[in-house]
Formats: structure tokens, C-alpha cells, sequence
């Protein structure tokens, strides 16, 4: 990491200060009035959208691994969603993708 | 953690049940005990996902106290680490901190939902709730509201700040906690992958619909093809597309259904 410690507390309190004020926004200043229909549909994608967007260049070129393409992590990948899309519980999903990855590296 | 929940129909009718008088006799220490206890089940997944930050983020070069500034100025689990991924990426602040924010913009929709239930509230009071408005706390909190609504504002304001004191007391504690051993990992275990299979593990639940599962794919497929844009940048881009993809989806949808059923618009 090469970001500097003012760097990193600018984050801080900018990312706190902002996510703060997203959560006072309509109990706080807001009030009554009510969003926009097609606003309130964006909002409800944006974890579906913003998190695989986030993990998806992960996946495929992991970092630890130099950016090269690693079967170990894409197969963890793929039995965390496997498993996370037929039960629906996060805790077996993550344990899933966190067995598959350490018993292919320990393999491989 | 969990999925965000779909807004509901408000003020739906809760039968006069022996679960709904009792809710409605409790003092307001009684609606705060009542929080804490309900929020407990919630604790096997927020402490483990906390620990995992703290280890991630000090791995990733940050102190301890960059760590907790994190976990209690922000107090926001999924956005910490899309913040700490990205800072160990080298990208600019200003692709930090957008990115971190559009993760949390959910949030602005249950400020929304919740408006309803706690008009009247003070100022103040409505300030802390805002503080410790994260998924499970709303989650528990609206579930409790639409299921008994007939609660006053005190009683409703005492729920929600049991699972607040129960759900982010702990978030810090096992930040703490993650930060302090993280140091004592060996480099051999992949931890580099913990962030995302954390991540695939909290959406796959949430693909249930077209709409969510075109929203998915086409931010995964830009994403992808972005990848070399300077780091974030792409984000920046597939994030809003898929938003926008999912948002179409489900207006089409929607206006599928209608004209089926024959209504006409």
C-alpha cells in the first residue's frame, strides 16, 4: 500500500462522514417526500451490482498470484456461489468457498 | 450481511396476538432488552465478518488505529473492505472513497423505510438511529415495526437501540480483536481471498430474481472488461450499468405483468 497515513485518514473520515449523511438523508433532511420511483429501483441493485463488479477482476486475476489466472480460487469462487444460490445462507457459502480453497491449495 | 431487504407495504394489518400484546406492554428498558436478544442469532455472522476485517485490513498495511477508525467512524462491513481492497490497489482517494459510497447507498432506502415508523422522534434520536443504521439492525427494527404496529415511537426508538447496541458493539470488539492477531497469521493461508469469497457468499442469496441476476452479470462482464482502467475506474462504471440493468429489468417486468393481467399502462 503506498497511500500515506494522511491519505488514509482522508478516507476515513470522508467515506464515514459520507456514508453517514446517506443514512441521516431521510430520516434527517429528506423527511417526508419520497424518492423517485426509478431512484428507489436503482438503490435496490446496487449490492448485486456493486459487490460482483468489486470481486469479479479478484477472481479471475488474483493478485497474490502476480495477476495469473488460478484454477484454486476460481473453483473456491464458484462453490461459495454454488453453494450460497441453493441454501441462501452466507455462513455455509463462505465455508464452502473457504474449504474448497484450502483443500485445492493444499492439493495443487 | 443479510440481503437487502425489499420495501413493504406499510401499515399492514398485524393480527391482535398474544406476541403483538406483549410487544405493546413492554416499557421501553423492556423493547431494548427485547432488541438485544433478537439480535443475538445475528452475531455468529457479524463477528467472524469483523475478525476478518481487522486481519485483512492489517495485512493490507494499516494500523491499529486506521483499523478502528474504520470499523466505528464508518460501520459499514461491505464498504470497509471494498476501501481497504482499493487502497492496497493503490487507487486514488477520491476512486475510494466514490466506491465505498456506492456501496453504501443502499442505505438511503432504508433511511427511507424506516422515516415512517419514527416520525415524531426527536432530532437527536434520529441522529444515532442514522449512525447505527446498518443491514441487520434495519433489517430486525422494520421487520419488528410492520409486525406490530401499533408500537409507540419510544418503544420503536428502545428496539432499535438494543440491536444497535448488540450488533455494533461487537462489530468494533471483533475488529479489535482481528486487527491485534491478524499480525500473527502466517502468509501462507490465502487470505487474499477471504474479501471475496466473504463477498460472493453475501450476494448469491440475493439472486432471485432476473432483474437482480441481469444486474449481476452485466456489472461482473464490464467489470471485467474494464479491468485495465486504472484501478477503480471501472468499478465506477459497471457498478451504476448493472444498478441500471437491474432497474430495467424489473420495469419491464413489471410491465409485463400488468398488461397480462390486463391493466392497461
Amino acid at each position: 500500500m503506498q497511500a500515506s497515513p494522511a491519505e488514509i485518514w482522508t478516507v476515513i473520515l470522508v467515506l464515514g462522514v459520507g456514508t453517514y449523511l446517506i443514512r441521516w438523508s431521510f430520516l434527517g433532511a429528506l423527511g417526508d417526500r419520497d424518492l423517485p420511483g426509478w431512484v428507489m429501483r436503482m438503490l435496490r441493485y446496487t449490492p448485486v451490482a456493486v459487490l460482483p463488479a468489486l470481486v469479479a477482476p479478484l477472481v479471475v486475476w488474483p493478485a497474490a498470484r502476480g495477476g495469473a489466472a488460478d484454477p484454486a480460487r476460481m473453483a473456491a469462487a464458484a462453490a461459495t456461489v454454488a453453494v450460497g444460490v441453493l441454501t441462501r445462507n452466507v455462513m455455509l457459502a463462505i465455508l464452502a468457498g473457504g474449504i474448497t480453497l484450502a483443500g485445492l491449495l493444499y492439493l495443487l | 450481511m443479510s440481503p437487502a431487504p425489499e420495501p413493504r407495504p406499510r401499515n399492514r394489518q398485524a393480527a391482535a396476538d398474544e406476541a403483538s400484546a406483549r410487544a405493546l406492554m413492554r416499557s421501553p428498558a423492556a423493547a431494548f432488552r427485547h432488541g438485544i436478544v433478537q439480535s443475538l442469532p445475528f452475531l455468529v455472522v457479524i463477528i467472524p465478518f469483523a475478525v476478518l476485517f481487522g486481519v485483512v485490513a492489517t495485512e493490507a498495511g494499516l494500523n491499529l488505529a486506521e483499523v478502528m477508525g474504520f470499523s466505528v467512524l464508518v460501520l459499514a462491513g461491505a464498504s470497509q473492505f471494498t476501501a481497504v481492497q482499493l487502497l492496497s490497489d493503490n487507487a486514488p482517494a477520491i476512486i475510494v472513497i466514490l466506491s465505498g459510497l456506492a456501496v453504501n447507498l443502499r442505505m438511503a432506502m432504508y433511511s427511507a423505510s424506516l422515516l415512517p415508523w419514527l416520525r415524531g422522534a426527536s432530532g437527536r434520536h434520529k441522529a444515532w438511529v442514522a449512525y447505527a443504521l446498518i443491514d441487520q439492525s434495519y433489517a430486525l427494527s422494520i421487520q419488528h415495526y410492520e409486525r406490530h404496529p401499533r408500537l409507540s415511537v419510544p418503544q420503536r426508538l428502545a428496539y432499535f437501540g438494543g440491536t444497535a447496541v448488540a450488533l455494533c458493539v461487537p462489530w468494533m470488539i471483533a475488529t479489535w480483536v482481528g486487527a491485534t492477531v491478524g499480525q500473527a497469521i502466517p502468509d501462507e493461508i490465502a487470505l487474499d481471498f477471504a474479501m471475496p469469497i466473504t463477498f460472493l457468499a453475501m450476494i448469491a442469496p440475493m439472486l432471485r430474481t432476473p432483474a437482480h441476476l441481469a444486474a449481476c452479470f452485466v456489472a461482473i462482464v464490464l467489470a471485467l472488461v474494464l479491468a485495465g482502467l486504472p484501478s477503480g475506474l471501472g468499478l465506477l462504471i459497471a457498478a451504476p450499468a448493472g444498478m441500471a440493468t437491474g432497474a430495467l429489468v424489473e420495469w419491464r417486468t413489471e410491465r409485463k405483468e400488468a398488461r397480462d393481467a390486463g391493466i392497461p399502462g
